[in-house]
């Protein structure tokens, strides 16, 4: 038979052959068999991705990488292996480098910033301080953005009188302090304290009214993540972050927060919302599921089902998006640092490793590139694994 | 009737929107310890400072403020700078459509790029080529914005001097706002194609997959043999039977990439030196100007929430089903 | 071979010529044999019914004489003669010629084959454009009086809407004008009323008739519905696991069927003579496994009339009159048929007395 030549391989290629003859086995019965067909198809049909009996080579690459740089950054932080000193400055090294106009530095493979400081310890801690803040607040986005989207989702289209009763109780609270402590204030011209604590009980137990009646804990959370959706989330993490170090800043003398937490927080809240969309719909579609429904059947406490049935199901999913989460984490605290809010010097970080040494782009390169690589290799290695994470598990991004 | 009805939803998440954002943006800056007059006259007696308090309407109570903060809002009026007095209006119109015309080239470079490529590699999936494309669309997305702009102003702007890598000349957009500015359009082009293309390219990766998929997922469509066996030429059952049912999770997806771009706007700027609303935001931070951080960040808020209404409006377009299924719901 | 068409066919009369054409798909499981060597011939403005189970290669058998089927891991052999040319060896360029102009197809489903996101004016006139050399004026005017021969009512509002706007009936017709928008000398319709409502099912296939005999044309009318074909085909062709297993002229098939399995079609199809309360007769089993068919006679597992022989060994095409061919070792009707059947009661075989039971019941 002639074999076609690859350029007459056209449209028709994509609809797999399978696809016919699955349908009608289906209806001819043959389930157990046409299933396996169905697969050999969706594979066949372009994804070109086999289950693999392991993780696959790409796979492993990530994963060692990930672990010479959290084993890196837990040697420098820790002090187990020095390199050298973060922070010993060497004159006669600054701006020298492996690709720097100036030369190299002798002695210093990866070349001196424009301080002199050596940039292996510096980049070593600079992991230590990129993957703290990242991983911190991804996990602080996740314990609250993840557990407010399980109980949207476990509770969507389902009435429920206590969780509902805190969340719109909560959001009438804040609408209850602007709208009612406006009110109090400038019209009725009652004291700031005293209006805004009548507007936010009184917008509380209005809430919590409507919350009780309609017991639809779902529409509540959704609608505050929506709002939150609405700006932009490096604008969000920007101001929040600028306005959490302003204050440390006016406190100095005082304490205040250390920029290390305002970062974790400002990245935890901007990912409450994504997160909790996320695992809203994961929850949702779980939530159906018939194992579900039969504790439920069989009288299980709603919390027990959420925590034992709907949650394990849940969390390979988020495992991934995890992964993915710490990878955008990483980005953003660099560019947050790039945009004059982040971790202070002589701290260094990934991202303030290239704020600061932004300027010697030109002459110095090595010192912007190196941080830029080890970003970006990061960030690869977690994308990476997050995808292969998410195909075994084939989970969707449907609430998105 | 379905538009007004999609306006007046979009008019409401508006209204909450810039209430919460502004509430709580107004709350950070009462949160903030010291005294702003500090930083605008820092060498000033106290009598000054006091005078200053009371002209910055500082010693009314906090609700009141907020309230002629809002009222000033709604007019129009985005408050002072600090240091200079200026009005943060002035400074939204100089820098605001900067940013537009910076973010509208991305996506138009992001779009040129992510169609085509998506198409072909939906056309050629499982093939070759279909997996060189996902692989360096893979790669792409792995690349911060900040770490492509330095990459680019290096090997680009100072090795090859092909393009400058830091300043700007007016576009057509420029006038618009700012009627004393006249418009350089090879300049213009000039200053922003750069950071143009750093902001596309992330995109160009996010769209090329999500159209090819999607795209995948059309040609199997009973249509799509149907236009085959009705004789129709690939190229045209490419292009004029698949892509249109095929671009409406690209359009979602755009909606939901105005935030991103927006953000990477405002890095890009910073790095390219681009007087936009990032280099501004910048600024702001720098020199603790908060009330000025505090109306950038609302007029922000507005402007991804009128551009995700553009989105919807957009879809409606693209997809016929979608006009009625508005009307009947 | 066979021939179709007594009085009026001449030489010339012949217009498709399928030849034992092969289909196979390679896929992960192995090597599915969807069409295993059928051969069958169809004159000019002759109709020829495709009858068989799901899964039996009907579809396939239909997409693979038009060449729509997808290139990977497609086997394709035989011989398809249209007018003489062979189309096996064709280009998807070179049948873009016959696609559309030549041989067009209705699909089942009229949901789904109609573009959402095209007027439907535009998909019509779009294969007006591509195969005939008219104005963009003509092919709009040609495409109302299209859909007016389809009676859709106010054609020309019509040609602006979308499919959505359109019942399932109504789509099904503006499918039966694309198909006809410029003239094509071969119908294939693929189950074109199964997805409609039982109502709009006759008007549907009457009109395919009637357009069918103002143009002349030839139709290959693929159903798993006996009775769709019964008045309507000048020859029927059964289809099982692939390969044809009997084919005669309407009025033979339906009187003197040689096929345990045409049987067994028939009588799982409700008769208008039946009590409203009579169970309907089904096929016992599942189609067989394409990658692994059984040895002998596939329909073997299921047959009321299954002896060692036909386990063990396949029958070829036998010849029961002119233009009558069936694939059996005991058909139904003949001694040995009969023998077959008794032996395998007596013997308690399940198929043959739930087959016996439900033909008491009647």
């Amino acid at each position: 038979m002639p074999e076609r030549p690859p350029e007459t391989a056209l449209v028709g290629e994509i609809e797999s052959p399978e696809e016919e003859i699955v349908e009608e086995s289906i209806e001819g019965g043959l389930l157990g068999q046409s299933m396996e067909i169905r697969a050999g198809a969706v594979y066949a049909g372009g994804e070109g991705r086999r289950r693999a009996p392991g993780l696959g080579f790409g796979a492993w690459i990530a994963v060692g990488w990930m672990v010479f740089i959290v084993a890196i950054a837990v040697m420098a932080k820790t002090g187990i292996l020095t390199w050298g000193d973060a922070e010993e400055s060497f004159g006669s090294c600054a701006r020298k480098g492996p690709i720097a106009d100036e030369g190299t530095a002798s002695g210093f493979l990866l070349g001196c910033d424009s301080n002199g400081r050596d940039m292996i310890p510096r980049l070593a801690l600079g992991a230590w301080t990129s993957m703290l803040v990242a991983t911190g607040g991804i996990i602080l986005g996740f314990f609250i953005g993840g557990s407010l989207g399980l109980i949207a989702g476990y509770f969507s289209g389902r009435k429920t009188k206590f969780a509902a009763v805190l969340a719109a109780g909560f959001v009438g609270g804040v609408f209850g302090l602007i709208i009612g402590g406006v009110f109090f204030a400038v019209v009725i011209g009652l004291d700031d304290s005293l209006a805004g604590i009548i507007g936010v009980i009184g917008g509380a137990v209005l809430g919590g009214v409507a919350g009780y009646r309609k017991g639809d804990v779902d529409t509540y959370l959704t609608g505050v993540f929506n709002v939150l959706l609405s700006v932009p989330a490096i604008v969000l993490a920007l101001s929040l972050s600028a306005f959490l170090l302003g204050s440390a800043d006016e406190a100095a003398k005082g304490g205040g927060l250390p920029p290390e937490v305002v970062l974790i927080i400002a990245i935890g809240a901007v990912t409450i919302p994504l997160i909790g969309r996320i695992s809203r719909a994961s929850a949702l579609s779980w939530s159906q599921r018939e194992f579900v429904l039969a504790a439920r059947a069989q009288g299980a406490k709603n919390g027990r089902i959420m925590v034992r049935e709907v949650l394990p199901n849940v969390l390979p999913a988020m495992f991934s998006i995890a992964l993915l989460g710490i990878a955008i984490a990483i980005v953003a605290e660099g560019a947050l640092a790039i945009l004059g809010v982040g971790v202070r010097p002589p701290t260094p970080s990934w991202g303030n490793i290239i704020a600061l040494d932004r300027g010697n782009l030109f002459k110095s390169p090595h010192i912007v590139f190196e941080a830029s690589i080890l970003i970006f290799l990061t960030v690869l290695a977690l994308n990476f694994l997050g995808d292969v994470v998410r195909s075994r598990f084939d989970v969707r991004e449907g609430g998105l | 009737m379905d538009l007004a009805k999609l306006i007046g939803r979009r008019a409401v998440q508006l209204l909450v929107v810039l209430i919460v954002v502004s509430f709580f943006t107004f709350l950070l800056i009462r949160l903030l310890p010291g005294d702003p007059t500090d930083a605008i006259i820092p060498f000033g007696t106290n009598e000054q400072k006091q005078q200053l308090r009371e002209d910055l309407g500082l010693e009314e109570g906090f609700f009141q403020q907020y309230w002629d903060y809002v009222s000033g809002l709604a007019q129009g009026d985005l408050g002072h700078q600090y240091s200079s007095g200026r009005p943060v209006s002035d400074l939204v119109e100089q820098s605001l459509p900067v940013s537009l015309q910076l973010m509208i080239y991305a996506q138009i470079i992001a779009l040129l790029f992510a169609i085509p490529f998506g198409i072909f590699a939906a056309y050629r999936a499982g093939t070759r080529s279909d997996r060189a494309l996902n692989t360096s669309a893979f790669a792409l997305l792995a690349l911060p914005n900040f770490v492509l702009a330095l990459l680019l102003s290096y090997f680009i702007g100072a090795e090859l001097k092909w393009l400058p890598t830091s300043g700007y000349a007016p576009g057509w957009l420029d006038p618009i706002f700012d009627p004393s500015r006249t418009p350089d359009i090879p300049e213009h082009i000039r200053y922003l194609l750069l950071p143009a293309i750093t902001l596309a390219v992330g995109q160009i990766a996010v769209y090329m997959r999500l159209l090819r998929s999607d795209m995948i997922a059309t040609l199997q469509e009973n249509f799509i043999t149907m236009a085959k066996a009705k004789g129709i030429p690939n190229r045209r059952i490419l292009w004029r039977h698949a892509l249109r049912p095929s671009s409406l999770t690209l359009l979602t997806v755009a909606g939901l990439n105005v935030g991103t771009l927006i953000g990477g706007a405002i890095v890009v700027e910073v790095i390219f030196g681009i007087p936009g609303m990032g280099q501004k935001i910048g600024q702001a931070i720098f020199s603790r100007e908060y009330v000025e951080l505090q109306s950038y960040v609302v007029v922000i808020a507005v402007l991804f929430v009128l551009i995700n209404f553009l989105i919807d409006f957009l879809y409606a377009v693209v997809d016929p089903r979608i006009r009625r299924a508005r009307a009947t719901t | 071979m066979s021939t179709t068409g007594l009085g009026g066919a001449t030489s010339n009369g012949r217009l498709l010529e399928v030849t034992d054409v092969k289909t196979y798909f390679e896929t992960d499981r192995g090597v599915v044999k969807s069409v295993d060597g059928v051969t069958f011939t169809l004159d000019r403005g002759k109709t020829l019914g495709i009858v068989g189970e799901s899964g039996c290669g009907k579809t396939v058998l239909s997409r693979s004489i038009m060449g729509l089927l997808p290139k990977r891991g497609l086997v394709r052999e035989g011989a398809i003669q249209f007018e003489g040319t062979d189309l096996i060896g064709l280009s998807d360029k070179d049948m873009r010629e016959y696609w559309g102009a030549q041989m067009s197809m209705i699909f089942q489903d009229p949901m789904t084959s109609l573009n959402p996101v095209m007027k439907i004016g535009k998909q019509i006139t779009e294969s007006i454009r591509q195969h005939l050399d008219v104005t963009k004026e003509f092919a709009q005017e040609l495409a109302e009086s299209l859909l007016a021969s389809v009676r859709i009512p106010e054609p020309q509002v019509r040609l602006k809407e979308y499919p959505h706007q359109l019942s399932g009936g109504m789509r099904q017709r503006v499918c039966i004008a694309v198909a006809l928008a410029c003239g094509p000398k071969l119908l294939f319709a693929d189950e074109p009323t199964t997805a409609l409502d039982v109502t709009v099912q006759a008007q549907v296939l009457d009109l395919m008739a009637q357009q069918q005999r103002e143009r002349f044309m030839a139709m290959v009318l693929i159903t798993h519905d006996l009775g769709v074909v019964a008045g309507r085909a000048d020859e029927i062709a059964v289809m099982y696991a692939g390969r044809i297993v009997e084919k005669a002229k309407t009025s033979e098939l339906f009187s003197d069927m040689k096929m345990p399995y045409t049987e067994a079609l028939l009588s799982s199809i409700p008769k208008l003579a039946d009590h409203s309360h009579t169970r309907l007769a089904t096929i016992p089993g599942r189609p067989p496994d394409l990658v692994n068919p059984p040895l002998g006679c596939k329909f073997a597992p299921r047959c009321a009339y299954v002896q060692d022989r036909c386990r063990e060994e396949e029958p070829p095409l036998q010849l029961a009159s002119p233009g009558h061919e069936y694939r059996c070792w005991f058909p139904v009707g003949t001694p040995e048929g009969k023998d077959a059947f008794e032996r395998n009661r007596r013997a308690g075989d399940v198929v043959a007395t739930a087959a016996l039971a439900q033909a008491e019941t009647v």
